[in-house]
């Protein structure tokens, strides 16, 4: 046997194995995005059935409020029905509810009565931790996102992830209009 | 890694001076060291949180803490929830515990939760999940293992060799000869290691866990995107007076300040399980630009002229993150008790462990009963109306 010979089935080997751990580490980066935006999932959902008994409970104080309940409701609806049609169209649909939501917990503060009802309180707190929840799961899954992202565009993994068709994942923004603006400060 | 080979070449040398067998005192050695082992594996979190007194809740004893540990499990992507613990006792505190993620748990002092606010204990359960996250409660209670193990083995050893000279019998006075010399250099050499194996094993022990320290501060920091929360909570904790009588040495490493200091230095010290909190808020407060490992790496080596806490691995590939504004800020009327509200809510839970029977006057005062209160009846102290106490 010439040593061409021994040079190509290890340089075969070197090649498979390349391919092998490459393969593996795409796809396990791409279960662990998944796995994370089923956490996401988890709390939109939660946040979709926590809002109906807040509502219920706040209509009774808050009787000036009814156009913010009406157009609460409205959001809600609309983001479940947008459960399931792609990252892009639920961010948009979830982050309607946010800015909504966030303008009735703003408003909050003119009614002592509606404060001292524990049952809104504990309401309130399921809520905000709720929207946290969210929040932090975003950022974990949009941070598992860009490593994907990376290992998908970068070189060498991106040869591979060529040859077996891996697709960019998609960030999950929540444009949330009052986030964007100046905090209003009264005194 | 380095304790476990001083482990070694201290068993090594126990049985080369005594059973005049170099394998005997090795084996000694690691038989102790795997039952010691096997102890703090696989009990070690339920002895900690038993000689801590520690009580745990559920979702309904305390909303607030639970749905914090709940976020922060989330934000640092931890596939299990951990049980979470309320310590009943006025001073601050907090630690983690478990074998691995899955077995683990958080505990807090009661005077630590009623003193923190959202922000403040977001950031040490960050802190503390950080902990779970790598790993550090396996790494540090092997270590402490090791290092309890040194000690022990070197204290024999040194009481052995005395009440050997005492006694006058000299192996290597009655064997002479040629071996004689030699085994007199491997005397004095396995006394010289006797006294330094300890200290050794002690100063590396401690340098471990400062380094987990800083990198918890660092998971914390990039879990929350808010550093300052954690910042302003080791403020508070560092104002703390209360001394935490359920520590003790093999324990201090777990906890989010070192129990057992009392006077705070400046300096670096090197026989400290946590480096000073002074340092550690400097280093939190200083991360202007982001939220990042690699923005706590820059913060560090600014605070310590240039050197570096973490290795460049962990660094490299990492996307800028951005600082969140304070949560009260970001999240509109985030509901944020008062300082008797919170104080009212984490004693709640205790009196509710305790077994305390609450028994609602018309009046609105709220009696506490205790468990060993005999009669079926008892007097508003305000109004004076008889009430019945309920049969649990």
């Amino acid at each position: 046997m010439a040593w061409y010979f021994y040079l190509i089935i290890v340089l075969a080997v070197v090649l498979v194995l390349f391919l092998l751990f490459t393969y593996n580490g795409l796809i396990r980066v791409r279960n662990q995005m998944k796995n994370a935006w089923a956490q996401i999932d988890v709390q939109l959902k939660r946040r979709h059935d926590l809002i109906p008994n807040l509502v219920e409970t706040a209509k009774g104080y808050m009787t000036h409020e009814r156009e913010t309940f009406e157009s609460i409701t409205k959001a809600r609806n609309l983001a479940q029905k947008a459960v399931g049609t792609g990252v892009g169209a639920q961010s948009k649909a979830e982050g309607e509810l946010s800015s909504v939501l966030s303008k009735l917990l703003m408003v909050v503060e003119n009614y002592p009565d509606l404060k001292a009802n524990t049952n809104f309180l504990a309401l309130q707190e399921e809520l905000s931790s709720t929207e946290n929840k969210i929040g932090f799961s975003r950022q974990f899954y949009n941070d598992s996102v860009m490593g994907y992202n990376n290992k998908i565009q970068m070189f060498p993994s991106n040869v591979i992830a060529g040859m077996f068709g891996f697709k960019t994942g998609e960030f999950f923004e929540i444009e949330v209009a009052a986030e964007r603006a100046v905090p209003k400060v009264s005194f | 890694m380095a304790m476990g080979g001083i482990l070694v070449l201290i068993g090594y040398l126990i049985g080369v001076a005594f059973f005049s067998n170099a394998y005997a005192g090795l084996i000694l050695a690691l038989v102790i060291w795997f039952i010691m082992n096997l102890v703090a594996y696989f009990a070690g979190d339920s002895i900690l949180l038993g000689i801590s007194k520690a009580k745990k809740i559920t979702h309904d004893d305390h909303p607030r803490l639970f749905n914090v540990v709940e976020e922060m499990k989330i934000a640092s992507g931890l596939e299990y929830m951990p049980s979470v613990y309320i310590i009943d006792t006025p001073a601050m505190n907090a630690f983690a515990t478990g074998r691995n993620p899955k077995n683990a748990s958080v505990a807090i002092t009661a005077g630590l939760l009623q003193k923190l606010n959202r922000d403040e204990l977001q950031g040490v359960i960050a802190h503390e999940m950080a902990h779970i996250k790598n790993r550090d409660v396996l790494l540090m209670s092997l270590c402490s293992v090791l290092l309890g193990t040194i000690v022990i083995l070197a204290w024999y050893a040194s009481r052995i060799m005395i009440y050997g000279a005492i006694l006058g019998g000299g192996r290597s006075r009655r064997s002479g000869g040629g071996g004689g010399q030699g085994q007199i250099i491997i005397f004095i050499v396995a006394i010289a290691l006797m006294i330094i194996a300890p200290i050794l094993a002690y100063l590396i022990y401690f340098a471990i866990s400062r380094k987990r320290e800083y990198l918890a501060d660092a998971s914390a920091a990039q879990y929350t995107r808010y550093p300052e929360g954690l910042a302003s909570a080791l403020e508070k904790l560092s104002q703390s007076t209360h001394k935490l009588e359920t520590a003790n040495n093999a324990t201090a490493s777990m906890f989010i300040i070192n129990p057992l200091k009392r006077s705070e230095r400046a300096a670096a010290d090197l026989s400290s399980t946590h480096p000073p909190i002074s340092e550690r808020i400097r280093i939190l407060r200083s991360m202007a630009g982001g939220a990042s490992f690699y923005d706590y790496n820059t913060a560090y080596s600014a605070v310590h002229s240039g050197k570096s806490v973490m290795g460049a691995a962990s660094l490299t590939g990492a996307a800028p993150v951005s600082i969140r504004g304070a949560s009260a800020a970001a999240v509109a009327a985030e509901p944020e008790p008062t300082r008797i509200e919170r104080a009212r809510e984490t004693s709640n839970v205790l009196w509710k462990y305790s077994k305390h029977k609450l028994v609602n006057c018309q009046c609105g005062t709220k009696l506490r009963v205790p468990p060993n209160y005999r009669h079926s009846n008892i007097k508003c102290p305000h109004c004076g109306r008889i009430n019945t106490i309920p049969h649990s």
